[in-house]
């Protein structure tokens, strides 16, 4: 079973990246299991949503507390020093930031990478909505879901022009990383 | 004199033309001898040898609402004295589908089973009665939500002034200055000490198609004013004052007097709203003083208390309102009373006994 | 189908198949998407039904009672305060026998206030005369919701499908959609042989005095205990054509051969059987009981299903303060009639949302080694976050 958690503020889509995470797992075929940390929170507010990708039925209902990978939509919540508590020692951390990566890495004894998600979002849909763009960079790096899962989950959820941009942005995100660069760590 | 046989002219002509004719000793009588549930020739919804006390007005109210509003009607009955006095189980007094829930849901029960109605295409009209205590206060919420949410339903509040079942406290709907179980008179007070709660105007501000009061001494009046609202499609709302006997404290046989007089002295305008708009008044030609129609009742007693300088206070007060109801609904009246049109009403729509006079 | 729903989704999805003619609901958290995808589903015409949109959850109750009264398949849902505010209607809709069925997105209740995840809704209506069923995933709340209303309609009784408000209902997961010709083969269309009718009128909610109450109650009690059998022939029937039961009264999970057992109803069963796998080689494997109705209990399975245990876990997501769990209490009551009964060790755990790790498998059978073990206790409360005196 591979655990992801996606740290992001309210708004900012974390809980439909784990809904698409989830879906596009199922279309590659696995089970999956997907939800957000209930919660009261507003717009801006951190949050948080987990993810989890078995090939077997998945009984477990708890949050997740030792994700093989976590999702940092916002580099702002970095502030919080316990944010990445849990994060397995092989685990690894995607983060949407400008910043360079090893501005992040020097924390982390996991592997780290800056991903500048919201631009690239702003730059293909107009909105800074850097979900698709985070999920497709991770499953590029973790190649966990083909590309095609993600593209199959995101016709699900969208129509139209907003399908097609979004599809235009996960192409553009998935080249920008380095194809399979933390493969190993998903069969950790 | 003269005015007598002119009203008792019309009043021939009337039935001949709506009605039964008059009784004639020289017809021939029916072979087999009818029995009195036989001889009634009309739809009764409300069945008698049903508990209500001598003289309720309610079950007078509620007989002439679904008398009116014939058989293909279902009723949801808030609880109640109506609730209480017809349905003794394994008895019922009700000739229409009816169903008791609770004090406070008839409006929301009412709704659900117009959905269900409305979902299965039927025309059947459902109707909603509560008291006083059940419209005005309890069930007011969920009266709000079925008047906003539209649904086809006539609601009827049988306004008996007091929580009668219960054995007379007040609500809202108790008029100034009434004693009640838990508005009682004493030194420090003089019966209820807040108004009646204007529910019609409430009821106006969710401008719905139709809303009415009525009186049990008006029957005709009440009638007409349940088949207009049966017609009409969309939520319809009528509230018709209906005296208790035991809890205002006036002789059994006062009843229909006693609501007259209410309607007589502007306390209990008798008036019809479209939309929110006045569009219709019972006019008093002669409006008689508030006292005339207090006196007749116990729950007023204390206002007739000479050596109490309050008691004067008070009748002034509540003379002040009738007045002010004359006022703002225009009820000075001029031309002919009303005359009795007995006949008028009959209405055959279906059942055992249909087209049969 | 298998598809990958959200559980709320997958629920109005499930109520549509069974084609209700009268929806009516309040909003409240988590309950909300149910609702929100079912007036969806009527904006988009895929769901011909009255959407009754109520001004309270007292009113929701009172309108699906008003229509199941006059004939139509009837669906409300809610959780929490909208329960309790509901539960005089609730009273009322099983004592007038009045088929319909209900979804509860179990919920803790205030206050203070909080809106995650227990049981406390349900147990506050345990006693109001409804089926009330529990569901351990996505999947068991869609089959037992379109059992549901079978179950309504066979039993003349209304019936509660229970499922963990966010833990569920917020959960996308995998999740086999039955479809319409498998439920139309399963469900007959809604008949209520004692509905409203103007060609047959009949008075229903009469006031029923001394003389005739107890009988009232005696049979409602019988016509609960008939269900058991019901609850589960209707399982097997939905089994015969869905292909998928979903547990019957109870099912036995787990090492059945084992001396130790937890059993426990909702969405909690599932992690205690993660737990299991992860754990069981450090503190054995133990027995499951997945309890699934919880009205009516079913006492005689539950005997058979403890059979050969020493100790018996028994999980509540809600407490009786003054007393201890309900659920706990509940089943030792049955099982005092047994020679050999287990000893019960009833824990409350996750009241008012408190994440349940796969740990607590653990942690509960390590606790229960002890002698000294407390018979109840609010399991995973932190008792330094109190105050001395509040201990």
């Amino acid at each position: 079973m591979i655990e992801y958690r996606i740290h992001g503020r309210g708004g900012q889509g974390s809980v439909a990246a784990a809904y698409l995470l989830a879906a596009a797992a199922f279309e590659a075929g696995y089970t999956c299991q997907a939800f957000p940390a209930f919660g009261a929170e507003r717009r801006g507010a951190p949050v948080m949503a987990f993810v989890r990708v078995d090939k077997k039925p998945i009984l477990l209902r708890s949050q997740v507390r030792t994700p093989d990978y976590m999702v940092v939509q916002d580099d702002t919540l970095l502030i919080d020093p316990n944010l990445a508590n849990g994060l397995k020692p092989e685990g690894a951390m995607l983060i949407n930031s400008r910043k360079p990566t090893e501005y992040f890495a020097e924390r982390f004894s996991q592997r780290v990478i800056a991903f500048p998600a919201t631009e690239l979002a702003v730059a293909a849909i107009g909105r800074p909505i850097p979900n698709t763009a985070l999920l497709a960079a991770l499953l590029a790096l973790t190649e966990t879901v083909p590309q095609s899962a993600l593209a199959d989950a995101l016709r699900g959820r969208f129509h139209g022009a907003v399908l097609d941009k979004n599809l235009a942005l996960i192409e553009t995100a998935a080249k920008a990383v380095e194809a399979g660069a933390w493969k190993e760590v998903a069969h950790a | 004199m003269a005015q007598d046989s002119e009203n008792s002219k019309r009043l021939t002509e009337l039935r001949m033309k709506h009605g039964r004719p008059p009784a004639s000793p020289s017809e021939p009588r029916a072979e087999r001898a009818e029995t009195l549930r036989e001889a009634q020739p009309r739809f009764r919804g409300l069945e008698s040898g049903h508990r209500a006390c001598q003289g309720c007005g309610e079950a007078l109210a509620a007989r002439l609402v679904t008398e009116s509003a014939g058989p293909d009607v279902m009723v949801a009955n808030a609880t109640g004295c109506l609730e209480v006095f017809s349905t003794p189980w394994p008895q019922t007094a009700w000739r229409v589908p009816w169903i008791h829930s609770l004090f406070e849901n008839a409006p929301a029960v009412a709704s659900g089973m117009e959905a269900a109605m409305k979902a299965k295409g039927k025309n059947t009209k459902v109707l909603a009665f509560g008291g006083d205590g059940g419209t005005y206060d309890i069930g007011f919420q969920a009266l709000s939500g079925m008047l906003e949410r539209h649904h086809n339903v006539l609601y009827v509040t049988y306004d008996n002034e007091a929580y009668m079942n219960t054995g007379i406290q007040r609500s809202s709907s108790t008029p100034h200055a009434a004693t009640t179980t838990t508005s009682p008179a004493g030194k420090e007070r003089m019966g209820k000490r807040h108004l009646k709660k204007d529910l019609l105007s409430i009821i106006a501000a969710h401008h719905i198609p139709y809303a009415a009061s009525a009186s049990v001494a008006y029957p005709q009046d009440l009638q007409r004013k349940v088949r207009y609202a049966m017609g009409v499609e969309g939520p319809t709302f009528l509230v018709i004052h209906s005296p208790c006997p035991l809890g205002w404290r006036h002789d059994s046989a006062l009843t229909v007097e006693v609501a007259r007089r209410a309607v007589q002295c502007g306390l209990f305008p008798l008036v019809e709203l479209d939309r929110g708009a006045l569009t219709n008044i019972m006019p008093i030609r002669e409006p008689r003083p508030v006292s005339d129609y207090l006196e007749l009742q116990g729950r007023f007693a204390h206002l007739f208390n000479k050596n109490d300088y309050r008691a004067q206070e008070e009748l002034d007060h509540l003379q002040a309102l009738a007045d002010h109801n004359i006022e703002i609904y225009g009820l000075r009246g001029e031309g002919v009373d009303p005359i009795d049109s007995t006949g008028m009403s009959h209405v055959h729509r279906g059942g055992p006994l249909a087209g049969r006079n | 189908m298998r598809e990958a729903l959200e559980g709320s989704q997958a629920i109005a999805r499930a109520v549509a198949l069974t084609k209700p003619e009268v929806i009516a609901a309040y909003p409240i958290t988590p309950q909300t998407h149910i609702v929100e995808n079912l007036s969806k589903l009527v904006a988009d015409g895929k769901l011909k039904a009255e959407y009754v949109s109520v001004e309270s959850e007292f009113s929701a109750a009172s309108v699906v009672l008003g229509a199941a009264a006059a004939g139509a398949r009837a669906y409300t849902a809610s959780a929490s305060q909208g329960i309790l505010l509901m539960s005089e209607v609730m009273y009322n809709i099983s004592g007038l026998r009045v088929p319909l069925v209900m979804t509860i997105a179990n919920r803790a209740v205030g206050g203070p206030i909080n809106i995650w995840n227990d049981q406390s809704d349900t147990m506050a209506v345990r006693d109001a005369g409804w089926i009330q069923l529990h569901c351990i995933s996505n999947q068991e709340a869609v089959d037992t919701t379109i059992q549901a209303f079978r179950l309504a309609q066979e039993t003349g009784l209304p019936v509660a499908v229970n499922m963990d408000g966010f833990v569920l209902t917020h959960t996308m997961e995998v999740i086999d959609m039955p479809s319409q010709e498998e439920v139309d083969a399963f469900l007959p269309p809604f008949e209520f042989a004692d509905a409203l009718d103007p060609e047959r009128p009949r008075s229903m909610g009469t006031l029923v005095d001394p003389n005739f109450f107890p009988e009232v109650r005696h049979s409602h009690h019988a016509a609960m205990g008939k269900a058991l059998a019901r609850i589960e022939e209707i399982d097997k029937a939905y089994k015969k054509v869905v292909g998928r039961a979903s547990g019957g009264l109870l099912t036995v999970e787990g090492d059945k051969k084992a001396k130790v057992g937890i059993l426990a109803m909702g969405s909690v069963v599932g992690t205690m059987m993660a737990g299991l796998e992860d754990f069981k080689d450090e503190v054995g494997a133990a027995r499951i009981i997945k309890l699934r109705s919880f009205r009516p209990f079913p006492a005689k399975a539950l005997r058979a299903a403890v059979k050969g245990l020493d100790k018996l876990v028994v999980i509540d997501r809600a407490i009786s303060p003054g007393l201890g769990g309900v659920l706990g209490t509940e089943v030792s009551a049955v099982l005092s009639t047994l020679k050999n009964a287990p000893k019960v060790y009833n824990y409350a755990l996750g009241l008012g949302g408190r994440d349940i790790p796969e740990t607590m498998y653990r942690d509960l059978l390590t606790t229960i080694e002890d002698k000294k073990a407390p018979r109840f206790a609010v399991f995973d409360a932190d008792l330094d976050k109190l105050a001395p005196e509040d201990r």
